[in-house]
């Protein structure tokens, strides 16, 4: 295949950054998108070229460090499909590809198409948890879940905090990531005592972080590789509003 | 002839294990440990490297217990290591199933499933704990499997006949590390772990022969820095990627273990490679990883080849019984599940007689047409769902029609650092959980095992013989300048060098062909003549490598090819300890294949006289030979056999 | 803005139910108005009631511009550094992407139409005529253009209640995959009855079957 690609190059933090384009050829349509930047990469590094910086560890769709957003959408166009587990064959001969790193104030550019997440991590550790110190477990069996409560949780639990939903979002908003960890512990039977907290909790260090408020647009779910549906933030709402308004939170 | 490759040095003993009957001795020994006065363990440090199932869960619990803990990993995010990619399940001896499971049963599968190639005392604390595992994330909202009573669901893996593997649908793995994470990020959040991400461990601060540091790169800025500690940890994983394709990720690395080797500990069984028999099969020379489908398909899915070589049809064009399922056929009694170690060999040898299918005939069918008829397609979707998607996504062919293609590909390496029972490296100070060890697995690891056994070191193993540690290693004096600026110094002109070569060959090209000289010459099966020639090959390479690559970019930014670079110059060094641990072994024994070791039908043949023990590596320095410790193995409960899974 | 958002809707229904009042002929439709102004008489004097709604409805489309302002300038501060290339847009439809510029003009015809019929500064008619003669002067077939203006107002606010009525039941957490179809038929429903509602009026002068 023959591929015209505009890559955002960015030096650093502060540099300004700006989109630069590469020709490429005689890419296999077997080839995954990030096996194409790697083609382009050795070729940059034999022409003594700076090669592109992108994110990737796991490259079977479970990691969440792989991003990019390709022809305007996170991900690439094929659904439910993280980058690294996108292929060629999913592209024209001859397509003319652009492809910029996660936009958004609580995802810095640190360079090219690498990204700075830790926002994420920092929502998770303002209560996405359960406080269960090694070694003070009841027996599993002591507490049934109810099927259906478990597998609507691990539909939540799913998310690989990739970050998608974000660089989607017109708003800005981390709602789906938040949401999906809410619902994940919140179905639970675990998850209840710190319930209130934990969403209040989140929900503040969300936007102290940057990001931007909800408008259900539901670009978030769609552009999500593991396709977390936008039930996790109604949920979120709710349970937000009883811990609020509801005073369930002490 | 042994000599010319390795020198035979003094043997090692594992200190730590306490005598007297098995099921006694964790017990025995935690009461034994001496324990760190909860005032005092505030003013201990400890340093981590690595956050997957072992790392994150022991930093989680030693940040619980109140230890000062630093932690590293070089991902952006602790949630991001590759424990999380980790499909199918994880063991635990609850006999929930009623079907004659136990501890020693957990036990005996595991002893027996490594080809007596393991420690006793080490897996029997392994069965026992593992039912702790699963209360502990069970506890921490891991969304298990359930049943429609609300009960935890267990499924059959291979090499074992009792249903005891626990699982979160095909993403166990992901499940229990964000577990871990969590309780790690809140540890974070209370201000006992300090975290680093995105910082990569280059090597070990030293002195007076203990482990008392790390020199870190920072990968964003390229600093150099260094953090000094009472204790370190290693919890870096495998070395899978030695091999360039590998089912690990592409950051996965030896780096951190290897520089610790450098300075004296013991490698252990670093030949012990296992070969993961259900992977998508290489599609051409862009390929950059390899992608594994859980095992668990393998519980429902008939593995074929056509009878004739040669035979080009389309799968569905196959009559039945122009088909051989092999592993039925060979092994009627496990069929199908048989051992990792066994369906990998017979699915090349089968290739190798020309009878593989796909591109390059390096493939076999893996067949859900029975499985779909039986249970009906909704239940092998609800089952496998997002393996077959993830194939379909792969390979552009859908699985619910046309038969999957699988072929064998590197998964998990059994060798590691060398640890006594309390995960102590011989360098005092320096511990070693999770794949990183050697310990528990023996010469072949079983599937659903991984995960159990990253968890116990964290959760509960390494607390007690790290706190054993820090209680009778008192009043050590403060690091000196000079023992940190020594590793600094090493690792700032192991990055000038690299960047200072500037020659004509990127560093991926050096991997991929290490890689191929390993998967050709010290992959599924091996031989005298092919391990020599690697050892004539490899060495070449490296020295081309340390004249010829091409490292772009500066130091002092995020420079992803100097990461590379700095692993791959390990994997060079690592690959050749790895020919020569092979080339010592002559038997066949697990993961570990002589091609001069087998019975007339073609099984591995262990030789229990010769090689009935641990093979533990000292550095030569790198211009002498590697020295050889070893640790004899004892076997009171589980009396070797020849394996047999027929 | 699902609070004042469901007041909001509240009263375009009322508002739609007495427009409709025109159809019953002059005198019923001055009648209603009349009756707006006089409502809780005499317990309260004249126009209180309406008075107390107005402000109400004041107070709501301002914390309704409020809460959409600042989920702007929040979104603008979220992404600085906007996508070079076109960003697509894959979801939900049209409807969820009118809420804003569609929220900006839906207010510019509201300030339009008090003027026009609240406060007769650009009706044909002045505070002399009847409201029925001020809306059937309004709406005459000469003046097409105040028809077509009006018409597409409505549709966007029909657009606006499409997405907005689903979307203040997420935000009230009240929506679950089990009420969602239910939810947007509901949105959907009502989007239609009141575009279809308010567009009868303006059209039926227009084309002379209300004069």
């Amino acid at each position: 295949m023959k591929l015209t690609l505009r890559i955002w190059r960015q030096k650093g933090p502060q540099d300004e950054g700006r989109m630069v384009e590469y020709e490429l050829d005689d890419i296999s349509p077997d080839a995954s998108f990030l096996e194409m930047l790697d083609v382009l990469n050795e070729r940059l590094i034999t022409e003594g070229e700076e090669p592109v910086a992108f994110d990737h560890d796991c490259r079977e769709g479970i990691c969440g460090m792989c991003s990019l957003v390709i022809n305007g959408t996170p991900h690439g166009p094929e659904r439910m499909t993280t980058t690294c587990q996108l292929h060629m064959r999913k592209f024209k001969d001859g397509e003319v590809i652009d492809v910029e790193p996660w936009r958004a104030r609580a995802f810095p550019v640190v360079k090219d198409l690498v990204v700075d997440r830790s926002s994420f991590d920092r929502m998770i550790q303002s209560g996405g948890y359960i406080t269960a110190p090694t070694g003070t477990a009841p027996e599993a069996h002591s507490v049934p879940v109810p099927k259906a409560d478990a597998d609507h949780a691990f539909e939540a639990a799913e998310c690989i905090g990739c970050g998608a939903c974000v660089a989607a979002c017109p708003n800005g908003s981390a709602a789906l990531f938040l949401g999906a960890k809410v619902t994940h512990l919140g179905l639970m039977p675990q998850g209840q005592p710190e319930r209130w907290d934990r969403v209040v909790s989140m929900l503040e260090t969300h936007d102290e972080a940057g990001f931007g408020g909800c408008t259900n647009t539901g670009e978030c779910t769609v552009a999500c590789p593991k396709g977390i549906p936008l039930d996790v933030i109604s949920n979120l709402n709710r349970d937000f509003l009883k811990a609020t308004v509801g005073g369930k939170k002490k | 002839m042994t000599d010319t490759f390795y020198e035979a040095g003094d043997p090692v003993v594992d200190t730590q294990a306490p005598a007297g009957p098995v099921e006694n001795r964790w017990t025995t020994r935690k009461f034994e440990a001496k324990l760190v006065n909860p005032a005092n363990k505030r003013k201990k440090k400890i340093i981590v490297i690595g956050t997957g199932l072992a790392g994150g869960s022991a930093g989680a619990t030693l940040g619980e217990a109140g230890y000062h803990v630093i932690q590293f990993c070089f991902q952006d995010s602790p949630r991001r290591a590759h424990s999380i990619a980790a499909q199918g399940g994880i063991n635990a001896a609850k006999n929930y199933r009623n079907d004659g499971d136990s501890v020693h049963r957990l036990f005996y599968d595991t002893v027996k499933g490594g080809d007596f190639r393991s420690r006793e005392s080490n897996v029997h604390r392994l069965a026992e704990i593992s039912t702790q595992i699963i209360d502990q994330c069970v506890a921490q909202g891991v969304p298990f499997a359930r049943e429609y009573g609300g009960l935890l669901d267990n499924r059959s893996f291979g090499g074992t006949q009792v249903s005891r593997t626990f699982y979160a649908r095909g993403q166990t793995g992901q499940q229990l590390l964000l577990g871990a994470y969590q309780a790690l990020m809140r540890q974070v959040d209370a201000g006992n772990v300090e975290l680093h991400a995105r910082h990569e461990m280059l090597d070990l601060i030293m002195q007076d022969g203990r482990a008392r540091g790390v020199v870190v790169r920072d990968l964003i800025t390229g600093e150099i820095k260094n953090y000094t500690a009472d204790a370190v940890v290693l919890a870096s994983g495998g070395y899978g990627n030695v091999f360039f394709l590998s089912t690990n990720a592409m950051g996965s690395n030896v780096t951190a273990s290897w520089r610790a080797h450098k300075h004296g500990a013991y490698f252990a069984n670093p030949c012990y490679t296992q070969i993961h028999p259900t992977c998508i099969p290489y599609s051409g020379e862009h390929q950059s990883k390899l992608t594994l489908m859980s095992e668990s398909l393998r519980n429902d899915g008939r593995v074929w080849v056509p009878k004739k070589g040669g035979d080009d049809r389309a799968p569905g064009a196959i009559p039945e019984d122009e088909r051989d399922y092999y592993l039925e056929r060979i092994y009627p009694s496990f069929g199908n599940l048989v051992p990792r170690d066994i369906a990998s060999r017979a699915a090349k040898n089968v290739c190798d007689e020309g009878r593989g299918v796909g591109p390059g005939g390096q493939g076999v069918y893996l067949d859900f047409a029975d499985a779909i008829a039986r249970l009906g397609r909704k239940t092998v979707e609800a089952k496998y769902g997002n393996l077959f998607e993830m194939y379909e996504r792969i390979t552009g062919e859908n699985p619910y029609e046309v038969p999957m293609r699988i072929y064998p590909a590197v998964h998990y390496t059994m060798g590691g650092l060398w640890v006594d029972y309390d995960l102590q490296s011989n360098i005092p100070g320096l511990f070693v959980v999770g794949e990183a060890n050697f310990s528990d697995h023996g010469a072949n690891r079983l599937g659903a095992s991984a995960l159990m056994q990253g968890l116990a070191d964290g959760y509960f193993v390494l607390p007690t013989g790290l706190g054993d540690y820090l209680a009778r290693t008192t009043g050590l004096d403060e690091v000196s300048e000079a023992s940190v600026s020594d590793a600094e110094e090493r690792v700032r002109s192991q990055v000038d060098k690299l960047l200072s070569i500037n020659g004509t060959r990127t560093v991926d090209s050096f991997h991929r062909e290490l890689g191929h000289i390993m998967w050709e010459y010290c992959g599924m099966e091996r031989s005298d003549e092919g391990l020599r020639k690697a050892l004539e090959l490899i060495p070449a390479l490296r020295k081309e490598f340390w004249e010829n690559v091409k490292v772009t970019g500066k130091g002092e930014e995020l420079n992803k090819e100097l990461e590379k670079a700095g692993r791959v110059a390990d994997f060079l060094e690592l690959g050749e300890l790895m020919v020569i641990d092979a080339l010592h072994r002559t038997e066949s024994c697990g993961g570990h294949f002589r091609a001069e070791s087998q019975d007339e039908d073609g099984e591995a043949k262990r030789d229990d006289e010769h090689f009935s023990y641990v093979a533990a590596w000292e550095w030569g320095g790198g211009e002498t030979k590697p020295v050889l410790h070893k640790e004899a193995l004892e076997f009171e409960y589980v009396h070797p056999t020849q394996r047999s899974y027929k | 803005m699902a609070v004042t958002g469901a007041i909001l809707v509240g009263f375009l229904i009322a508002h739609m139910i007495g427009n409709l009042k025109i159809f019953l002929g002059a005198s019923d439709f001055d009648h209603y108005a009349e009756w707006l102004r006089t409502m809780g008489e005499p317990a309260v004097p004249r126009r209180t009631v309406l008075t107390i709604l107005e402000i109400v409805l004041g107070v709501s489309v301002l914390l309704h511009m409020w809460s959409a302002i600042s989920l702007a300038r929040r979104a603008r501060a979220a992404r600085p550094v906007k996508y070079q290339g076109k960003k697509k847009s894959n979801a939900q439809g049209y409807a969820t992407h009118t809420m804003r510029y569609g929220g900006v003009v839906i207010l510019l015809f509201v300030i339009w139409h008090l003027l026009d019929l609240t406060f007769y500064a650009v009706n044909p008619k002045g505070s002399d005529a009847t409201p029925y003669d001020r809306v059937v002067a309004d709406f005459d077939a000469s003046r097409w253009y105040i028809t077509v203006w009006y018409v597409l107002a409505v549709l966007l606010v029909g657009l606006h209640l499409r997405h907005g009525i689903w979307s203040a039941f997420q935000t009230l957490g009240l929506r679950s995959p089990r009420n969602n179809n239910a939810l947007r038929g509901l949105a959907g429903g009502l989007a239609a009855v009141v575009t279809i509602g308010f567009i009868a009026v303006p059209i039926s002068v227009t084309f002379g079957w209300v004069s």
